[in-house]
């Protein structure tokens, strides 16, 4: 490349580095009226450059927030660039959020400039616009539906781009000296954390806190130039930011930007990206596709589906980690790719997936094999906002299902007395906006975040992460316990809805059960058992084995833990009613609510631990229509078979 | 606010229409203005869509012109056929969805654009010269009711495997696909939920509004038609009852008594 790496420490004179050295290669596509259009780094700093000239002229300086309201589009892309070349900062807002949502951050970071996708998004900035005083010019991109509007702070995006091409013209070297002065200390963007409580937090990151990680897991990763990406998470979230902007100037990869949120899956398909990234969600709706469309094909491919996702099970993991595999099973994987894997990545729109990365919550670890299995890359990573993403993540050939990976280079991890992630690297955020009491809570005087997750480290100094930590608990003779890991991994069997585990000082741990109605009541049909419903079913003996059969295999795992063996589920009991939110069980986002089902249920924990077989219950349900009425039932409780830990203790 | 409307696109001109012995229209006379949304109401069987036959040369009338403005001046119809009325820049949309289910979205949009192909039909099945040329154009023009209807999602898909309330959008899709001057709109939102009839109610505005389009529809919701249209016309048993805003017909007690079936 003949430039030094190290001078290039922001991103516009990354953006002019990428236009001189490739500029006729593809910065960013988008699909607009059907077809694929292409902007090169040439054209794309172009634009970008000639919006920041315009900005200037309508008086925007260095240091001020500018937001941005618009899903992954070049035009978001080339706005966010253009903010940077003038020093200023731009603010990302979830495009699907609510106006009242908004107005907290265009308060909270003053902001006087924003930039609209379209109707939708100028609606909701003049709804909060008695709210926010402050906010005197609004672009748009997409001037549909807006003809009648009058408001003078309104003005297009063309216009504004127009404008600024003439300004360019006149002065080029103006805005690259402008340029050229930056440096990596620069504040580059300022995130809001989902505001979901009132209390949501401006994270201010610089140029070379997001710079520095991107280019360490590009490094780990390879990716370079050639790579191409799908951008189709919101703009506002961190992880899309560092994905499909900070890696793309950093390497000088190919963002493609979909045409519509409804048609992510076919223009996956298109593009062929070859570095992906999926929350779990995304991923469990993919297989469940998948799993609904296998079903309904003919007997001759269902039964080749069968028998070599079978095969692919049993060495796909293994191929994919150059692990050593018996001949004969190497034939056999090559012919199902052939016939099965190729095909079925094709259709995932996957066939050309180099590096695929999930985080965000657990992952099954069912649903992360079969992705490996078939042959894609996918790993695990950790991260926050405030880490600018890479905290872990695995490098290739050393995936396990659950562990989030090593620390990346030039990351310090370590874990505090109350079992805390701290994390001490490059990519920490600045500080929270305009509010040192919670940056001080969260970053302490030697530089460590307080990640707020428990874990640990596993024999290969693999991190994982098992639950909040203050949510994580102690057995009585001081075994952790962190019910969230325990509840996911039984909720990881199709069988199981939800699960809520108890233990906190206690001696052991016991668990709540709710069974899924749908996949119990399909293996019931299966076997020709009638039932009437979920109590009928809750009650079955026969549903009592299997979900036994389930939680002993949660045990099993739990027993290579040597951590954690010690909070091995001994007891169990199903519940007649299945949790709901309406009778405050579950928050709305279907989170079980441990301490208030402990206590309204707190006669059944009771039994659980005192041993006995059988527990009468009545509880108070509330109708959909309001009404309450009351339920009872004699819950049946069981035993499980715990084993033994089968590693020794670690010195510790 | 909204695109004012301009000076009268169409006129009818004492129409009558019988079948037989029955008389579907009697007399009937009324103007569309360019640029309004002109709905005509009625109870069932008040004439309506023979109204819509009428002005879109399906019916012939016994009696009565249809006079379209062309050219800044006028033509006068008295024997108009589909044909007359597609050149004169007519499209429209039918009560029971008229497209071909098992052809994907975009063949049916581009089926739209039949009347303004001029290469043959070897040409266009070869895809040879200025047909290429010519498919690539009208294509251009399809792809723009599609991101217009945001139905991009759904190009490639047979429109058998569509639900109702989008099978109906593809349907306003193919009638605008021909670039028409005046839209008939036959029950658009029949059948259709709250949320399909609000996007619904869009679309229509959108086109009104962005494109020019000329509306006039039929419809049995009267907030809709309350909502989005210019001026009413109402039938009943095929006479011409009321003509006016939509606060006008509300207050008009010959409606009422139509809606609400007093004794004649």
């Amino acid at each position: 490349m003949g430039e030094d790496l190290g001078a290039l420490d922001t991103f516009p004179k990354l953006l002019l580095h990428h236009a001189r050295v490739r500029g006729e290669r593809p910065a960013i596509r988008e699909k607009d009226f059907g077809i694929w259009q292409t902007w090169t780094w040439r054209q794309f700093a172009d634009e970008a450059l000639a919006l920041a000239c315009g900005l200037a002229e309508e008086g925007l300086q260095g240091g001020q927030h500018v937001a941005l309201v618009s899903d992954n589009r070049p035009r978001l892309y080339a706005a966010m660039s253009a903010v940077q070349c003038l020093g200023a900062v731009p603010v990302p807002l979830y495009q699907d959020a609510v106006a009242a949502e908004m107005a907290f951050p265009i308060q909270n970071a003053e902001i006087a400039f924003a930039f609209a996708e379209d109707q939708e998004q100028v609606d909701k900035l003049l709804e909060i616009l008695p709210q926010c005083p402050n906010l005197r010019r609004i672009y748009f991109d997409d001037a549909r539906g807006m003809r009648h509007y009058a408001q003078s702070l309104l003005r297009s995006y063309d216009k504004l781009l127009a404008a600024g091409r003439d300004a360019l013209a006149r002065d080029r070297a103006g805005i690259e000296a402008r340029i050229a002065q930056g440096s990596g200390g620069d504040v580059a963007a300022l995130f809001f954390t989902s505001g979901t409580t009132a209390a949501a937090k401006g994270v201010v990151h610089t140029h070379a806190s997001l710079i520095g990680p991107s280019r360490a897991a590009a490094a780990l990763d390879k990716l370079g130039a050639h790579d191409v990406i799908l951008a189709y998470l919101p703009p506002a979230w961190i992880g899309q930011n560092i994905f499909s902007c900070a890696q793309a100037f950093v390497t000088g990869y190919c963002i493609c930007c979909p045409e519509a949120p409804e048609t992510v899956m076919a223009d996956m398909r298109e593009v062929g990206p070859t570095y992906y990234f999926a929350p779990p969600r995304v991923l469990e709706a993919l297989l469940t596709q998948v799993s609904i469309r296998m079903d309904d094909a003919s007997r001759i491919k269902r039964w080749l589906y069968r028998k070599f996702m079978e095969v692919a099970h049993r060495v796909g993991g293994a191929l994919l980690d150059g692990e050593p595999v018996s001949a004969l099973d190497r034939l056999s994987y090559w012919l199902g790719d052939v016939v099965v894997y190729a095909p079925l990545r094709n259709v995932l729109g996957m066939s050309r997936v180099r590096v695929g990365y999930t985080a965000g919550e657990a992952i099954g670890p069912d649903l992360f094999k079969f992705y490996r299995s078939i042959g894609i890359n996918l790993k695990q990573l950790y991260g926050s906002t405030e880490t600018a993403v890479f905290v872990c993540l695995q490098p290739d050939g050393q995936v396990k299902p659950d562990t989030v990976g090593p620390a990346v280079p030039g990351v310090e991890l370590k874990f505090s007395g109350a079992r805390e992630l701290l994390v001490r690297s490059p990519g920490l955020f600045a500080e929270y906006y305009k509010n040192p009491g919670a940056t001080a809570q969260a970053k302490d005087r030697d530089g460590w975040f307080h990640t707020g997750d428990a874990g640990f480290f596993d024999a290969q100094g693999h991190v994982k992460i098992i639950d909040r930590v203050k949510d994580v608990g102690k057995l009585h003779d001081g075994t952790l316990f962190a019910p969230k890991y325990l509840e996911n991994k039984l909720k990881f069997f199709p069988y199981i809805k939800e699960a809520v585990c108890f233990g906190n000082a206690r001696e052991s741990v016991c668990a709540f059960i709710n069974i899924d109605v749908e996949a119990i009541g399909n293996w019931a049909e299966k076997r020709n058992m009638p039932y009437s419903g979920y109590t009928d079913l809750a009650a079955r003996d026969e549903v009592y084995e299997l979900v036994r059969g389930c939680v002993e295999r949660v045990n099993a795992d739990l027993s290579a833990e040597p951590e954690i063996a010690n909070s091995q589920i001994r007891r169990f009991l199903i519940l007649h009613k299945e949790l709901d939110a309406d009778d405050g069980e579950l928050t709305r986002t279907r989170k079980v609510r441990r301490s208030y089902i402990g206590e309204r249920y707190g006669a059944l924990v009771e039994a659980l631990y005192q041993g006995a077989d059988s527990v009468h219950v009545e509880a108070q349900v509330k109708y959909e229509d309001g009404r309450i009425g009351s339920i009872s039932a004699d819950l049946k409780i069981r035993e499980t078979k715990t084993f033994a830990a089968a590693a020794a203790r670690k010195a510790a | 606010m909204r695109r004012e409307a301009g000076e009268v696109a169409l006129a009818i001109e004492g129409v009558s229409l019988a079948f037989g012995g029955v008389n579907a229209l009697s007399d009937v006379s009324f103007d569309v203005r360019s640029h309004e949304v002109r709905a005509i109401i009625g109870p069932n069987g008040a004439g309506k869509s023979s109204m819509l036959n009428v002005i879109n040369g399906v019916y012939h009338p016994q009696k009565g012109t249809i006079k379209l403005r062309a050219n800044g001046g006028w033509r006068e119809f008295h024997d108009m056929k589909p044909h007359d009325a597609a050149v004169m820049g007519i499209a429209r949309t039918f009560q029971n969805i008229a497209l071909f289910k098992g052809m994907s979205v975009l063949d049916n949009l581009m089926t739209g654009r039949n009347l303004r192909m001029h290469s043959g039909i070897l040409a266009q099945a070869l895809r040879i010269g200025p047909a290429e040329r010519e498919e690539i154009e009208h294509r251009e023009t399809v792809e723009r009711i599609i991101d217009f209807l945001e139905i991009q999602a759904y190009r490639k898909t047979p429109v058998g495997r569509l639900p109702y309330g989008l099978q109906k959008r593809v349907d306003l899709g193919r009638a605008l696909a021909s670039e028409p001057q005046m839209l008939l709109l036959d029950e658009p939102m029949a059948g259709m939920n709250l949320e399909e009839k609000q996007d619904m109610c869009r679309f229509i505005l959108d086109a009104n509004d962005q494109l020019g389009t000329t509306i006039v529809l039929i419809e049995h919701d009267m907030s809709v038609v309350m909502d989005i249209s210019d001026r009413v016309v109402v039938l009943d048993y095929g006479r011409k009852i009321a003509d006016g805003m939509p606060e006008e017909v509300r207050a008009n007690q010959a409606v009422v008594d139509a809606y609400l079936g007093a004794s004649h």
